[in-house]
């Protein structure tokens, strides 16, 4: 029999709590406070966010796993640094978003809110005990990013690509529901620990159902990723929607993609791991395959990143192959540094617009750097980064996982990792090779806000500093991961 | 005697028609919509005859989560679909191919 909560002892559920408080605080206050709100809601947002994470430094902290409400909740030091970071990466994308969303008349307190919403649900999943919390933050994370993708009421495209996202989403789910009730069957229980118990030894040959139920739940977790042969809604969807959502798209939700994997499979259905890593295998080898070579013939920049995230992804997924500690600190690794510089590369997207002018597309970065020489470098950062170039972080991020892949026993694939990441090299070095070596044109020059240009520098900054002392994260995600 | 292999294939076959019913259709979003919707309700058939022969109550309370987010679902989906409406004049799924690439 557990012991009757005491309000103490949902400390450990802080960020939650804390989460829907503040997304009822951004809502009335934006209600009530009528003109002034365009100035208030960002910034009492913002301070939310930092209350927040300070409340989580404080009280919220866990030495080790503790279950809270019957095993559905479940919070250790893993879930603390998975939500502390998303957080502080969600913080960043709204600080970004700010002036964009101001020059076309889009300021609007429902966006914050959604963003918060969004935010619990990326929580939910990362604290997930149970198939059901896991459901639930899935949905509340994916409902909040369909209102999202169609914020901009006025954009065709957008809410075309809000109407895509939607339905191949809901099929997602459906698919990941339907893998939930086979396991649930076959296992007999919702709580991730009961399950793990229960498919214990079965390996390579599970039972029919298991095995089915195995096949849908890859099926869901590929398309939350965006994982090829699933990835249909990424490169629409990124380039469909606003860019502030863009923006948000591929940040914190990446690292509650991971969660999700990282509590369903390698958690929860560890025991199979035999039967879901030979799916997880094709999977990452086309996402890393296909999202590097179609990139090559993107003429949109956004689409052009929504393809690398694709290719990025399957780096990610590369270390769940792996299906070692060392593989899942990698894949963790990955996810962090991938995110920190998606942030700064779409950061200057939505920066390098202005009201009537959206800088998407790959000839609108002609010439930047005789307009904007900052946004050019920081640009420039973030493509010899993600392209996997020393001494940025993308570098020691690839290394961690072609480490974990090599010590595994997965040569080919680590052959496979190295050849596709050349190919991406590619189009990145385009990008820097138009910045700096293409004449401008006629294109308007960026505005200039200093504070946020000052955020995206220090963004730029963690992208270095992390490549030349890749030690501090390495051991955190060591630290973390039992 | 109903066993519980009858039930999952029920299941199972309502589930392969939803899937069907959106690939197929190449006419009405609010058909879609409705796909999804029995989508969802042949997963919440199966948790039941699973809840129903493990004899465990779990799998029907998470009917009723997956009843509650699906309305909501309904809810977000039809909203876009009006925003859609607004600014196309249709609700054709042909009609929705300006992102390409």
């Amino acid at each position: 029999m557990t012991p009757t909560p005491t309000l103490a002892s949902l400390a450990p559920a802080l960020p939650e709590i804390w989460l829907t408080v503040a997304a009822c605080i951004v809502l009335l206050t934006d209600a009530f406070a009528g003109r002034s709100a365009r100035r208030i809601t960002p910034t009492l947002t913002l301070l939310l966010l930092a209350l927040g994470a300070a409340a989580i430094l404080v009280w919220g902290q866990v030495d080790q796993r503790v279950d809270l409400f019957s095993g559905m909740y479940t919070a250790d030091p893993l879930a603390t640094v998975l939500k502390l970071l998303s957080f502080l990466f969600t913080a960043v994308a709204l600080l970004y978003s700010r002036h964009w969303l101001e020059a076309r008349g889009l300021l609007k307190g429902e966006y914050y809110v959604l963003v918060l919403t969004a935010l619990l649900g990326i929580c939910v999943m990362v604290s997930a005990g149970s198939l059901l919390t896991l459901y639930i933050g899935v949905e509340l994370l994916a409902l909040s990013l369909y209102a999202l993708v169609a914020f901009d009421r006025d954009s065709g495209i957008a809410a075309e690509s809000a109407m895509k996202y939607f339905v191949l989403g809901a099929i997602a789910s459906g698919c990941l529901l339907y893998g939930m009730s086979l396991v649930y069957g076959m296992t007999g229980s919702l709580l991730l620990g009961e399950i793990a118990v229960a498919v214990q030894g079965q390996g390579v040959a599970p039972s029919l159902g298991l095995m089915m139920g195995l096949v849908f739940v890859v099926v869901g977790v590929a398309f939350k990723f965006g994982a090829v042969p699933f990835h249909m809604w990424v490169p629409d969807v990124y380039h469909g929607a606003p860019s502030p959502t863009t923006l948000f798209i591929a940040s914190a939700p990446k690292i509650a993609s991971f969660a999700l994997a990282y509590r369903l499979l390698a958690e929860g259905l560890a025991g199979v791991e035999p039967a879901w890593g030979q799916m997880i295998t094709i999977v990452a080898v086309l996402s890393a395959l296909i999202g590097n070579l179609i990139a090559i013939a993107q003429t949109n920049l956004k689409r052009m990143l929504a393809y690398s995230a694709i290719g990025n992804v399957g780096f990610i997924l590369l270390g769940f192959v792996a299906g070692t500690e060392r593989g899942y600190e990698a894949a963790l690794f990955y996810t962090i540094a991938y995110v920190i510089m998606a942030l700064g590369s779409f950061g200057v997207i939505v920066l390098a617009g202005r009201r009537g002018f959206e800088a998407d597309e790959l000839d609108h970065y002609k010439g930047l750097h005789s307009r904007d020489p900052l946004l050019a470098v920081l640009m420039m950062v973030m493509m010899f980064s993600t392209a996997g170039i020393p001494p940025f972080v993308g570098f020691w991020a690839k290394l961690q996982i072609f480490e974990a892949l090599w010590a595994s026993g997965h040569a080919p694939l680590v052959v496979f990792g190295a050849a596709v990441s050349v190919i991406g090299v590619f189009y990145y070095l385009r990008v820097v090779k138009l910045m700096y070596f293409d004449a401008p044109g006629d294109l308007p020059v960026p505005e200039r806000h200093t504070g946020v240009r000052f955020t995206l520098a220090i963004n730029a900054a963690a992208v270095v500093a992390l490549g030349l002392f890749p030690q501090a994260l390495l051991e955190l995600c060591q630290r973390v991961l039992p | 005697m109903i066993t519980l292999q009858h039930m999952l294939t029920l299941s199972g076959l309502l589930f392969a028609l939803s899937v069907a019913g959106i690939f197929l259709n190449r006419k009405n979003i609010i058909l879609i919509l409705m796909c999804i919707e029995l989508m969802l309700l042949s997963v919440n058939f199966s948790f039941v005859s699973f809840s129903r022969f493990l004899g465990d109550l779990d799998g029907q309370v998470f009917v009723f989560f997956v009843l509650t987010v699906a309305a909501a679902e309904a809810a977000i989906g039809l909203a876009i679909l009006v925003v859609l409406f607004r600014e196309r004049g249709s609700i054709n799924v042909e009609d929705l191919d300006t992102l390409k690439g």
